[in-house]
């Protein structure tokens, strides 16, 4: 037997009835077709799946669809505004931050996160509150700087 | 140089659909009425296979149909093919037995697929599978390439007489051993090369959909080259007439060789699709991958170089045993023979040198291509061999590197295992990387880190690397069954904006920016009037896919070759239309003049012309302008570069801190300054990984793979990192048109023995001298133990 949720995403309402073993991350990507956000690992090591739950960068295969029932979650498709980048979004292509892009949407969000909790955050910092999120490409270098170059951006 | 031609850092065109959750990635394609797989796979590593009773699952909730390999062979399913036959030192073919898509009768790996259950859903399919009642009869396992070599060793293919797949050599024996009687100083060493899993972060997945209507296949599968999988899986496996094979390779996210080859599962779901008439869909999870995506490196090495009393190397002898896995992954013979013996000569101008391979099957993960493929490992045996050749003798790291450089007047240069390096200037890739290193500080820098009671080491790596593989005929006579070209095709519309189609596939490189930028910049049009197009065996003439850092430098070469027939076709229609002779019609930059004169039109307007054709004199001139090329380089390309690492190391814990990592590398010509450096950060990532963090660990006993999560698999993670200091240099490669090297793999290349370099400089005050990979705290500090308590280090 299904659960009733009912969410915001994106700041859409959505309602669903979901098998109660459904991840947040599937529900996102199979149910909404929000494909954005990505699925890497299964022991939530990776980070590909961050998205924000009432604001916070959470890991959306450590979660039920179930928990988020009530919640605002803002997924990658739904920072940009009016076609325009997010600035952290900015930041990652100006300054290489991405090369795949399977990693990316987490990476973005999990950025946006930080830079909210860690304002003027040093490259050490940035580095250590990214350890959540595993990027295979760019050796984290040029997500450092894209990283700080957002910040910047968002805080300006 | 314009601000999107050649060498201009453009910004890259892909980030947008990336950057805003619009890629295409496998997964994220889903077709009507699909339905789902999932792989029962054996928890064992060998063992033979007495009964599989599928009746529950059958039964099981949303279950469509469940497979196993008696099904398979019931439709005369081949094996999976290997593409690569080495030939073994006595003129005899490598051993290489059956690799079924689906078990037959033994399994010979934990992972190795039995039986495969398709469902209404990724939920019912995968309850289904743990229904599936698998009666196995445990066999003894076999792990490690010292172990299948012994005479007890369990067989892994029952049908061979060991588990030796070939034992294959390169160089003049004679030779290196009279170098070596008549050498000074001998340095031996004995080396392992880690075995590692290439993660990329996205998951394999497949998707295969067959038509009823058109009897035509489509698969969408996370592939490096497309037209390779659909070549392998109709010729050799399904026997589908490859005309009705449709292989997709959307974005993939990262592959670092590990889809290049052609795997089972793509295999049994483009079968299972026609056989439940419906699209079947398959996506690895972690686990999986760990287990079933092909493996890299595991090599056990001695190694030797034979010196006279100045340090100039007279012979290098090498004797490697390396891992096959279980079974022969679709390059794997070539990986440690052909793309290793052949690198032993590094940057040096040893005069002889032996190499000798044994290739062993073993119950493990099949192993293959990642990341340098080959070249990393001989790398690590030539400079781990120099910098110890140098602590022996008391010389200098640079200075014995230099005394053996192939010195730069010396191009093209042959060397005795086979290969001809065309241009390069390795002193002064070394100069610039010591200048950047700062090496003249560093004494004083191992004083100041010694005073707080932390050991600082230098280590260098001056590699070089084969890539733009690669000449088909070269290739042929070292046993590729296929030729290694590349094709492209530029295609102009009416409105003069170009459709390029190339069978290059990136997968992070960035193809969709620079080969636009190379298009865009000899026919002279705007970028945004370039559209590159990769990935998909309908729309692409023909492509070997990406790998070896070949891209650039073979399907770039062959856009530039269809480029200059493009060029030559709208030399004749501006012939025409300008009423001059062909003769006297110039082409710079996009524009086509009478020589002398101010007549001329530009390339749109003759491509205009090429599609509105109401003049043209038809049995000379054929309207339409669009052309395709294939291109077999004539050589390898040779990147190389000086990587110079510096490390602190604390011996209370033994933790190796990279405080500083520099890269001076010669890629030739580069085309996007920044997606280059990018290239290197990536490959640095992955060596440093290799050398500080990186391990797949299986039990000796039972096989079982113990590193077999992201629990337990050390993942370079940003805090693990350093900020890398990276530069180039530049000898333009001189075989192919755009005079370029390629740059994916030299990061990994170069990075692990600069890193274990540096490591060893910084213990050999306190007696360490041998050190494998990774460099794990716990082994560090071991060894700091083991050589200050007087034992052998």
């Amino acid at each position: 037997m299904g659960i009733s949720i009912s969410l915001t995403v994106n700041g859409r309402p959505v309602s669903a009835e979901v098998e109660p073993r459904t991840l947040l991350v599937q529900f996102l990507r199979e149910t909404l077709g929000l494909t954005g956000t990505h699925i890497g690992c299964d022991t939530s090591q990776c980070g590909a799946c961050t998205i924000h739950l009432d604001g916070r960068a959470v890991k959306s295969c450590s979660l039920l669809a179930a928990d988020a029932d009530g919640a605002e979650v803002t997924t990658i498709e739904g920072i940009a505004s009016d076609g325009e980048l997010h600035p952290m979004q900015a930041a990652f292509k100006e300054y290489h931050g991405l090369q795949c892009g399977f990693c990316t949407p987490g990476m973005v969000m999990s950025a946006i996160d930080l830079v909210q909790r860690y304002p003027g955050a040093s490259d050490e910092v940035i580095r250590r509150q990214l350890e959540g999120n595993y990027c295979r490409c760019t050796g984290y270098q040029n997500i450092v700087r894209a990283v700080k170059a957002g910040a910047e951006a968002m805080e300006g | 140089m314009s601000d999107t031609g050649i060498g201009a850092s453009v910004k890259r065109r892909e980030d947008d659909r990336f950057l805003t959750g619009r890629g295409h990635y496998t997964d994220d394609i889903s077709l009507p009425h699909q339905t789902w797989a999932y792989f029962v796979r054996s928890p064992h590593a060998h063992a033979r296979i007495r009964s599989i009773d599928t009746a529950a699952a059958r039964k099981a909730p949303g279950v469509v149909a469940v497979f196993t390999g008696d099904d398979l062979a019931a439709d005369e399913i081949g094996g999976l093919p290997c593409g690569w036959q080495v030939t073994d030192k006595h003129g005899e073919p490598m051993k290489e037995p059956a690799h079924p898509p689906l078990a037959q009768g033994k399994v010979r790996y934990v992972g190795d697929h039995v039986a495969v259950v398709i469902a209404e859903s990724a939920w019912q399919a995968r309850d289904a599978a743990e229904m599936v009642d698998v009666d196995y009869e445990m066999l003894p396992a076999v792990v490690s390439v010292d172990d299948a070599v012994k005479s007890d060793a369990a067989r892994v293919h029952d049908d061979l007489d060991d588990n030796v797949c070939y034992v294959w050599e390169i160089g003049e024996k004679a030779d290196t051993d009279a170098a070596f009687d008549k050498a000074d100083h001998v340095t031996t060493l004995d080396l392992v090369n880690n075995r590692l899993i290439p993660n990329a972060i996205e998951p394999r997945a497949a998707l295969a959909n067959y038509s009823a209507g058109d009897d035509a296949y489509t698969l969408y599968t996370t592939s490096q080259n497309p037209h390779v999988t659909r070549l392998l899986m109709s010729a050799f496996v399904l026997n589908l007439p490859e005309h009705k094979v449709r292989v997709v390779s959307p974005d993939v996210g990262g592959g670092f060789g590990s889809k290049i080859f052609h795997y089972a599962e793509e295999a049994v779901l483009t079968w299972a699709t026609r056989k439940v008439g419906r699209p079947v869909k398959w996506t690895a999870d972690r686990a999986e991958s760990f287990l079933c995506d092909a493996h890299g490196r595991d090599h056990v090495t001695r190694a030797e170089l034979a010196m006279d009393k100045d340090g100039t190397f007279l012979g290098m002898r090498v004797r490697t045993r390396a891992n096959m896995g279980a079974y022969l992954s679709t390059f794997a013979p070539s990986i440690c023979s052909i793309l290793y013996g052949t690198l032993l000569a590094g940057q040096y101008a040893t005069p002889a040198i032996h190499c000798e391979v044994t290739a062993v099957f073993s119950n493990t993960a099949p192993v293959d291509a990642y990341r340098g493929a080959g070249r990393p490992e001989a790398t690590y045996v030539v400079e781990r061999l120099v910098s110890e050749a140098a602590r022996e003798l008391g010389m200098d790291q640079a200075e014995i590197r230099r005394r053996n450089f192939i010195p730069k007047d010396a191009f093209p240069y042959d060397t005795p295992v086979g290969l001809s390096y065309d241009t390069g200037d390795y002193e002064a890739t070394l100069d610039a990387a010591m200048r950047q290193a700062q090496v003249d500080g560093f004494e004083k820098r191992r004083q100041e880190a010694l005073s707080r009671g932390r050991y600082r080491g230098l280590g260098y790596s001056t590699y070089i690397e084969a890539c733009g593989l690669a000449p088909s005929a070269m290739a042929g006579q070292l046993g590729a069954r296929a030729g290694l070209y590349e094709a492209g095709e530029i295609r102009f519309h009416p409105t003069g904006s170009v459709t390029v189609f190339t069978g290059s596939h990136s997968h992070g490189q960035g193809h969709e920016t620079t080969f636009a930028q190379v298009v865009s910049e000899r026919l002279g049009i705007p970028i945004e009037n370039v559209e590159v197009v990769h990935g998909d065996t309908d729309r692409i003439p023909f492509g070997m896919g990406t790998y070896g850092s070949r891209s650039i430098a073979v399907g770039g070469s062959a856009l530039m070759k269809a480029l200059d027939k493009v060029i030559e076709k709208g030399r004749k229609i501006a012939a025409h239309q300008l009423e001059a002779a062909v003769e006297d019609i110039e082409y710079d930059d996009g524009v086509y003049r009478v020589s002398g004169t101010d007549k001329q039109l530009t390339m749109p307007e003759v491509a205009f012309s090429a599609y509105v054709p109401h003049n043209y004199p038809l049995e000379t001139l054929e309207p339409g302008l669009d052309e395709s090329a294939f291109y077999d380089p004539t050589n390898f390309t040779y990147p190389a570069g000086s990587h110079i690492c510096e490390v602190e190391v604390d011996p209370e814990t033994g933790r190796v801190q990279v405080v500083n990592f520099v890269a001076v590398d010669d890629f030739g010509n580069v085309i996007n300054p920044m997606i280059v450096e990018g290239q290197v950060h990536g490959g640095l990532a992955q060596g440093i990984g290799q050398a500080l963090l990186e391990n797949c660990q299986y039990d000796p006993e039972s096989g079982q793979l113990v590193t077999g999560s992201y629990m337990d698999y050390t993942m370079p993670r940003a805090d693990d990192l350093p900020t890398f200091e990276v530069d180039t240099r530049c000898t333009p490669c001189t075989s192919n048109p755009l005079g370029v090297k390629g740059c994916g793999e030299a990061g990994a290349i170069g990075a692990p023995p600069a890193v274990i370099n540096a490591i060893l400089d910084a213990l050999a005050p306190l007696g360490v001298s041998r050190l494998d990979m990774p460099a794990t705290p716990a082994r560090v500090w071991h060894a700091i133990r083991t050589a200050s308590s007087g034992k052998a280090a």
